[in-house]
This record gives structure tokens, sequence and C-alpha cells, in this order.
């Protein structure tokens, strides 16, 4: 999403895991505690580069697991620091009792997950199986499509994340490899700049509070007001859409790239519509341009946001279309149901009068890649679903070998 | 310091009534002994693994604790405190702490033996100053009695039971303390509620210490072990007698017994407690001989560590 | 700061603090665990001869101790586990029956 550059910029090539470190300098945090895993590891060890070589004020802490990482987090977090850690797939799955942790105590963690297959069998390459098994935990989920988008969408994490009105975890997802591995041109904004927009933390709580005290992680098994903190959370995410698109606007005020929940292509005038998350976008638009150049009215939309998830606005956005492909780099497993973005976008269709008829593409697990003839195939048969008006096969596999 | 009970007393309370753990219970004794060591003029953070002291003395919307307190999962009070204690000295050497912070763990035999066992190392390895307590109860008391890494041989628990091809738990126990030792740590000791002057002063050179320290106190658990619940700190009290529970340091890498017995068979110790009772049987005589031996074992390698032979 | 919470149980979602903290330590005060009580500690002040042990051993907090004495037992937390009459040295404190301590106007058994 480089729409142009502003003074005070700076230009760059670098690998998305590397404009994750960047981000993390500029925001400074005061915890970072994080353990390596492919492809995750780059970014642990650039920033603790710059911790050894002085550029923050970062105490790291290099835990012995994954699950350390997150609790370590959250019991920095509970102290008032503002904290960071990043992971990837199976490291995120031995978080998983964590993560609801961090969010029920409301703690504004930021965690950038570079997107990898979850095992068996085991493969380091991009799906996204790993956050979308954590769609539930309580977190914030922002997809990136490049290293500019996760650089950018690091910094807003720490705003939306520690707004009062929301003080919940932020998860950043980026592409294993795709972007956490290729050299990207990334802007970087001036370091005062980014620093200014963050701010300085100021904690809801903190255990180091010496005046009051506090009792944190209580037991709530005898009489019972667990549903209501869970009520307390749903609100919290709630407030979020208004959060995160205030700060994706603000953003481009100091970047010149503002940020909603999603970008749209031709969707004013296309017929039919591809939904798309992550890199994937960027194969997606290119051929959306393509046909569109050639007179197919087909439009697209990437989606970033994907908890909270924008059930309205998408359906306001696809409601004219006469038929949507959803993209879906995961699978669910819940029975030829698709995808994640698929189920979640079906369920949000179904309050309207007059909806798209709705196809899923479950693509790249285990890093396959999205090749340009396999999207021109999806837009093919698209086109002929709209066409039609029907659906022969609602949950379709692109690029599996059968 | 002074471990003189008329200055004792004057410390805070930082474990206030009103909690709801078991009448007789042997972890709120050594809390309550653990914290009389505390410097004065420090402030305080507490952790709990999930277990009982954690479900008794924080149950929503109370809190027992006088200071703050932070419990967020079973195995991981040690990682947790760690983030806590990270926090502390950044904040500190950036200005926004003036006060002097102290970082207390109390876990119990489960949450450190077992499943906290990997975050409990990490943490002694990271070198975070922090003071890991063990109150140890040999068994999972919270959830009803299940054997952990730090159950007695031949010790009934409802998942070592005793039955027709059965006498209690097979295994020993693992040494924890040495192995809590063997991270090379500031202050390492063993400690019983029943000698409560010791465990005081090593409370007291766990907080000066200028590092990670731990402490496994022996905290008998009526429940578990089936004895009248007076009785509580008779138990520490027996056990170490029997030298089943040795009471000993290692600071800075030397080892040092701290109390003088005079040693006891432990078959007087065992015959105490219902978890036991079974041994006395005629067909588990091995039993009680092997324990006797494990016991015996363990206390030679002791004095030799400590160079008393 | 005293967090008032005698309606606790009628509150709505909105009311409960931000993912349940609790900003008054030590606030179990308010539940008292006295009731649990079968059998009462009893201290004869003639016998005791301020050892301050009965303190150290108390799994309830329930040993009230004054400029380095102690002053009594508090029956609000005393839950009756009877191990400060077991370990006390000078046999200064008795385990007498909770009804009949209750039943006890004239005050004898405190």
């Amino acid at each position: 999403m480089i729409t142009g550059s502003k003074a005070g910029t700076k230009t760059v090539a670098l690998i998305g895991t590397d404009a994750i470190a960047e981000a993390m300098r500029q925001i400074n945090p005061d915890v970072v505690a994080a353990y390596p895993i492919t492809p995750q590891t780059a970014i642990v060890e650039t920033y603790s580069q710059m911790v050894a070589d002085g550029l923050v004020k970062t105490n790291m802490i290099a835990v012995e697991s994954e699950h350390s990482a997150m609790s370590a987090a959250i019991g920095a977090a509970a102290s008032g620091a503002r904290v960071m850690t990043a992971t990837s797939a199976q490291g995120l799955g031995l978080m998983w009792e964590m993560l609801y942790i961090a969010s029920g105590l409301r703690l504004p963690i930021i965690m950038p997950n570079v997107n990898r297959a979850l095992s068996a069998p085991i493969n380091i390459h991009c799906d996204h199986g790993d956050s979308m098994g954590a769609r539930d935990s309580g977190w914030i989920q922002l997809f990136s499509e490049n290293a500019q988008e996760s650089y950018d969408n690091t910094i807003q994490a720490i705003r939306i994340a520690e707004n009062p009105a929301v003080l919940l975890p932020v998860m950043v997802l980026l592409d294993g490899f795709i972007i956490s591995h290729s050299i990207d041109r990334v802007e970087l904004l001036d370091d005062e700049v980014v620093s200014h927009f963050v701010g300085e933390f100021k904690p809801a709580y903190s255990l180091l509070n010496a005046r009051n005290p506090v009792s944190v992680g209580n037991f709530d098994g005898l009489y019972g007001y667990y549903f209501e903190f869970k009520r307390q959370q749903e609100e919290a995410l709630l407030n979020s859409f208004r959060v995160i698109n205030e700060v994706g606007e603000e953003f481009g005020k100091i970047s010149g790239r503002p940020y909603r929940f999603f970008e749209t292509i031709g969707m004013e005038d296309a017929e039919f519509a591809i939904i798309v998350l992550g890199s994937a976008a960027g194969t997606v638009r290119q051929q959306v341009e393509d046909m569109r150049a050639k007179g197919i009215p087909i439009g697209m939309i990437k989606l970033r946001v994907f908890r909270p998830f924008p059930a309205r606005e998408l359906a306001e956005a696809i409601s004219r279309m006469k038929a949507v492909a959803v993209f879906d780099r995961s699978s669910t497993f819940a029975g030829n149901m698709g995808g994640p973005v698929f189920i979640e976008l079906r369920s949000a269709l179904y309050d309207l009068q007059k909806r798209p008829l709705l196809v899923n593409y479950v693509y790249g697990l285990g890093g396959r890649d999205l090749s340009v003839d396999l999207v021109n195939k999806a837009a093919a048969e698209l086109a002929e679903v709209a066409c039609s008006g029907q659906v022969k096969q609602p949950v379709n596999y692109l690029g599996l070998r059968e | 310091m002074s471990t003189k009970l008329a200055d004792l007393v004057q410390k805070p309370q930082y474990l206030s009534g009103g909690h709801r753990l078991c009448a007789g219970c042997g972890a709120s004794i050594a809390v309550r002994q653990i914290l009389m060591g505390v410097p004065d003029d420090v402030k305080l953070v507490i952790a709990n693994p999930t277990g009982c002291l954690e479900v008794s003395t924080s149950i929503y919307p109370y809190t027992a604790w006088n200071t703050s307190y932070i419990h967020s999962a079973f195995e991981n009070a040690a990682a947790t405190l760690s983030g806590a204690e990270a926090a502390y000295q950044t904040l500190k050497k950036q200005g926004k702490i003036k006060e002097d912070f102290r970082f207390v763990v109390f876990g119990g035999d489960g949450g450190t033996y077992d499943i906290g066992l990997q975050a409990l190392s990490g943490t002694l390895e990271r070198g975070h100053r922090l003071v890991y307590v063990c109150y140890n109860n040999e068994a999972y008391m919270n959830t009803g009695i299940q054997r952990s890494g730090a159950t007695i041989m031949g010790s009934w628990t409802t998942t070592s039971p005793y039955g027709r091809y059965s006498s209690g738990k097979k295994e020993n126990r693992k040494d924890m303390t040495a192995i809590a030792a063997a991270h090379n740590i500031p202050y390492v000791a063993q400690a019983s509620i029943s000698h409560w002057r010791d465990l005081v002063r090593k409370a007291q050179k766990a907080f000066a210490a200028d590092g990670p320290a731990f402490i496994n106190v022996l905290s008998p658990c009526h429940r578990g072990w089936r004895y009248p619940m007076e009785k509580t700190v008779e138990m520490a009290k027996m056990a170490v007698q029997a030298c089943i529970w040795p009471l000993y340091e290692v600071e800075n890498g030397k080892w040092n017994l701290t109390a003088k017995v005079k040693k006891q068979p432990v078959e007087g110790y065992l015959k105490t407690q219902g978890r036991f009772a079974h041994l006395f049987q005629e067909e588990n005589k091995d039993i009680l001989k092997a324990i006797q031996e494990n016991v015996d074992a363990e206390w030679e390698k002791l004095l030799n560590l400590c160079e008393q032979k | 700061m005293t967090w008032d919470i005698k309606d606790i149980q009628k509150w709505g979602w909105r009311q409960h603090p931000l993912g349940g903290v609790i900003k008054d330590p030590g606030n179990s005060c308010q539940f008292k665990t006295g009731g649990w009580r079968t059998f009462r500690p009893v201290r004869d002040e003639e016998k005791c001869n301020q050892c301050l042990i009965c303190y150290v051993f108390c799994p309830d907090s329930a040993i009230l101790a004054r400029d380095g004495k102690i002053t009594g037992i508090d029956y609000d937390f005393c839950k009756g586990c009877g191990i400060c009459a077991a370990e006390c040295p000078k046999d200064a404190i008795q385990m007498i029956d909770e009804t009949m301590a209750k039943k006890d106007n004239a005050g004898k058994f405190r």
C-alpha cells in the first residue's frame, strides 16, 4: 500500500523480519521476551543485535520456550512495561494457553507472528493455520501483504492495543519466507515520528505500583464472574473497530499510507470479486488489474483485519456482487466447511436480503505457491459461477496435486 | 538481620487472614515464615502457579495478599515473575520506579518439580533476581492428592493407590533441591516449617542474594498425608529428624548442613501417616527397607557434599 | 483504598474491574473464616510465657501480637486447627468445643 512518500522518510531495501525489527527499534519497548523459531528467528536475531549495540532501552529476555516467552511478556506487561514478543507456528502453538491469559488480563502485548504451517508433517513454509487457530483467543489480528505493511501494522498495533477502550493484545501477521525473507522496498518513518506516534505507555494497572498494589490473575471459580469478564473482552473488541480505523487514519497522516479494515480494487463496478489476505494479495491484484484492463468486471478485497472480523463492512462491500471467491491459506477441518475466512464471511452475509454466491479456494498450504495460472483458473471459474448463477462446488483446493 | 521472634512479629503480615486454605495447612505457615525474612523497606511482588495456595488466597473479589500478586498459569510462575523482574530492572534504570522491589514465587511441588520445572530452570539459568520457594507437600493436593515427582516411594496417593497389584508409588522422588543447586545460583536451601528460625534465616539469605535463590520447604498437608490437622508442624519436625528431609543450604556453591540431628529410623515417621499405612503389612516389608536405604544413601551423599565425613 | 463489594453479586459486567484485577490488597480480611471452627483455642495468660511460638506456626495469621507480645487470638479467622495448642511449649493453649464457647456468655473462654 505504498501510495507516496513524505519528507522525513527513508526508503530502504529490507527483508520482512528486518522491517519488523526496525519498527520494534523505533517503538523501543521496555521488555522483549522471545524464543527463536523459523521463520521468526531473524526478528529475534536482528533485535538482539540492536539491544547489544545499545540502540534501544529494551531489557531482552532470551527465554527457554515460547510458553515462557508469553508468560514473561505477561509478567512484564502486568508490571507496567511496554512489551513485545514474536513467534511462528509451533511457537504459537506452545503459547496457546497463555494467549488467552494475555487477553483475559487485558495486557496490550504486541506480537508479530510470522505465519508458518503447523506440523505434522513438519513444514517451515507459509500458511495461515497457526494464527487462524488463535482467532478465538481474544487477540486482535492484523494481516500484512508485504514488508511495508508488516512495519506499518507493527507501529499501529501499539496504539490500538494500548487504547484505554481496547487494552487487548495484538498479533501482526506476515507470511513466512514470502514476506519474512524476501527483500522488499520499505519506507521507514523517522525515529522521532514513530516515537511521537506511539507515545508513552500508560498501563491500566501495574504490579510495580508501590502505593497501590494489585492482585492480578485472581481465581474466579467460586462466585462465577467469568461470564462478565468475557463480555468485557467482547466489548473491548467491539471498541477496537473504531480505534483501528482512527489509528489507521492518523497513521496515514504521518506516512501517506492510511489503513482501514480492508482495501478494495474495482469494487464499485465489479460483478464478481476475490477476497484474499496476506502476501497472495499481490499476485491476485496483478491478475485482477490485468483482467479489468481487458474489460472483465472483476474486483478484489484485501482483508487486513481478521480479528475483530469486520462483518458488516465486508457484507456491505460485496452485497452487490453476483459471486465472490474467498481465498483461504488454511483449512478448518470442519468437514468441507472451507477455510476460516470463507466460514466467517458466509455467516456475515446471512442477514442480507440479497447476497452473492460464495465459493472457497483453499490454497497455499505448507507454502505451496499460488501461481498466476491458479489465480486465473479460479477467476475463470468465478466468472462462470457469476454467469450461471450456480455454485457447483463451494469448497475447492487450488494447487493441490490430485 | 534478626531472627528473634520478638522482632519477627513486628514484620508486616503480607498474607492476610480470610484466605480459604484448609485448617492446619502447612503451605500458609511456610509463606508466613518465608515472608518474615523480607528485608525492611522493600516492596514485594508475589507469584503463584496454579495450586492450593493460589486458589485459596485470590478468590475474586477477595485477595489475601497485602502486596502485589500475580497468577497466570500452572507451569510458568517462574517465567511470569522473571518478566516482572525484567520489567522492574529496566523501569528502575529508566527512573520510572524509585522503590526497591523483591520478587517471590510460592509454588507447590507439582508446579515446581513437574510441570513448572522447565520454566524454573530457565529462570534460574538467566539469573533473574527472584526467590523461588517450593512449598512442598509431596503430591498434587489441589486436585485431590495425586502423585508428583516429589512423592516419596511407597506413598499412597489417588494416582499411586494401594491395591492387589500396587503398593503405592513405585518410584523414588527426584532431588529437586540438588537440581536447583546444579544451576550454580547464589543460594539454594532445603528448609522445614518446623525449624522456623533456620527457615527465616534462609529466607533472609535468599532475599539478600544478588541473583536467583531457591528454597524447598517441607510443608505437610494433613488431607494428603492422613494425619490429624494439629500435627502439621510435628510431621515436618519428624521428617527432619528421620533425615528424610535434611536441612541444608548451598551458598555460592558451598554445601552446609544447617541443623544438627540425631538420625531416627524412618519407620517412626512413616507410621504416623495414613499414606504409608499399607507399608506396615507383612508383604510390604521390602518397601519399608528400600525407603530406609534410599534415605541412608541420600544422607551419606549429603554428608559428603557438606564435608561432614 | 477500600473496595465496596457488598452488592458484587448483583453487578453487571460493566461494573467489574478490568481483567478482574483487585486493587484492594488484603481485602480477604472482610471474609471471616472463624465459622469453620469446631474447636477453639483458648490461651491461658498466666501460663503463657510470651515465647511467640504460636505466632510463627499459625497458618491463618490469627495470633494477634503487639509490640512483640501476644495479645490474643483473632477468632474471625482462626479455623481451629489446633497447631498453636499442639506446639505451645508451656501448654498454655487449650482447644475447647466451639459450641460450648459460644454458649459461654460470661466470656470465660476467650
